[in-house]
């Protein structure tokens, strides 16, 4: 087990005031809350954030942590010294009896917890229901059009018999049905975190994300194409070969006197369903480089020939 | 098959042609009525129906109303406050995409 430094985690000295450290947890739980943070692994940071402010906002946690902590470094192999032994006095923070904390927090006050909750009948001692859980699942556009099976490991936390929780990684093999969009929620009934004293466990929830593709995009049920083509396939137009997400080949017509930016429809062809989605191309004008003296002289031709301001508009 | 390996079969995607009832999306939620009732309130959802008991929400809905509960568990707003960073997220999400288009064609 790696030794989690909480300091570091949110970032202030080991001499911060309770009241710097309530500040700076607010602060970091709005830039890291999932739901809003764009960050990549905001939802590990929101986690981890919480974890730190749970010990170090609790004046008995945090002194008994800090007396832990003195000479540590974060990432350092620990173990708890065979004297460790920590009361409890006061509110059980729900997210650590649920398991969402690491298994360092629930070494050093796991069993603290469970000695509390066992003294005070409480609240605590009834079937509780787990936390449901969501994540970001990010599948590639293909496999939307297609469905298929999309694996994901995750780290889960278990509860044993004696109410220990230890993370394990289970791979889940996830059903991705054809035509399933962005921002879509996939229920998995009872995989969130597990429940407490016979409570039923949570529901995972994880929300569809395409992974960015260097050519298309989808919005909703229509999926965009960036399709480059020549000036003279724009100005002359012709038919050029697309492929789908989906693999298929179709033959788009490009007509003549097309620019950049024009958007062509191929009904039907965006993502699967009922009503499917189209597909649109939207065209991109590339000219080709003057990088040799017979392409250079052909450019000069072209500008002798057709006298082009596309500024004009401009007036200048 | 290795021992952490799950099957997952039993799924459920939450499309925007289902229709939950007010007690669906309470047993969704983990609340109550009224706690619902507020969020309607600050237009956080906007069932279809005239009177509650016949009340039909879409998974938009009920997508924001989790959202919203997470946010005032998580980040002490309230409900007023919660409608209004849903609002300027879905503005802020549109922003983006429109950002990623336009770099797209640059």
């Amino acid at each position: 087990m790696q030794f989690k430094d909480y300091y570091q985690i949110m970032g202030i000295s080991r001499d911060a005031s309770q009241e710097e450290i309530k500040r700076t947890y607010r602060k970091l739980a709005r830039k890291y809350h999932p739901d809003v943070s764009k960050e990549a692994d905001a939802e590990e940071r929101f986690k981890e954030i919480n974890e730190a402010y749970e010990v170090l906002q609790n004046k008995e946690r945090r002194a008994a942590y800090d007396r832990l902590a003195s000479g540590r470094r974060a990432g350092e192999s620990f173990q708890p010294p065979p004297d460790w032994h920590f009361e409890f006095h006061g509110d059980i923070p729900e997210e650590a009896a649920h398991g969402v904390f690491s298994d360092f927090f629930e070494t050093l006050f796991g069993d603290a917890m469970r000695e509390r909750a066992g003294q005070h009948r409480s609240v605590w001692n009834r079937p509780m229901p787990g936390q449901d859980r969501r994540l970001r699942l990010q599948i590639d556009l293909e496999l939307a059009y297609r469905g298929g099976t999309q694996t994901v490991t995750l780290s889960t936390p278990e509860i044993d018999g004696q109410g220990r929780i230890a993370h394990k990684d289970r791979t889940l093999n996830i059903k991705i049905p054809c035509g399933v969009r962005e921002g879509q929620h996939i229920c998995l009934p009872r995989l969130g975190s597990p429940g407490l004293h016979g409570g039923p466990a949570g529901d995972l929830y994880l929300e569809i994300r395409f992974k960015p593709h260097p050519w298309f995009h989808a919005e909703g049920r229509d999926v965009y194409l960036d399709l480059p083509v020549t000036p003279w396939e724009a100005a002359l137009g012709t038919v050029v070969t697309v492929k789908t997400p989906g693999d298929a080949r179709l033959e788009l017509r490009i007509p003549p006197g097309s620019q950049t930016g024009r958007k062509l429809r191929l009904k039907g062809k965006g993502l699967p369903g009922d009503p499917p989605g189209d597909l649109y191309a939207k065209l991109r004008v590339v000219a080709p480089p003057a990088d040799n003296e017979r392409a250079r002289s052909l450019y000069q031709q072209l500008a002798q020939a057709i006298p082009f301001n596309p500024r004009a508009s401009m007036e200048i | 098959m290795p021992d952490n390996a799950i099957v997952v079969t039993q799924e459920l995607v939450l499309d925007e042609q289902l229709r939950y009832s007010l007690v669906e999306v309470c047993d969704y939620c983990r609340i109550g009525r009224d706690d619902i009732m507020e969020m309607i309130e600050e237009g956080i959802a906007e069932p279809e129906g005239s009177s509650w008991e016949d009340w039909r929400f879409s998974a938009r809905a009920l997508k924001r109303l989790q959202l919203a509960l997470r946010l005032q568990r998580d980040l002490r707003v309230n409900a007023a406050g919660a409608a209004l960073a849903l609002d300027l997220l879905e503005e802020l999400e549109q922003l983006r995409r429109h950002a990623q288009d336009t770099r797209h064609l640059s």
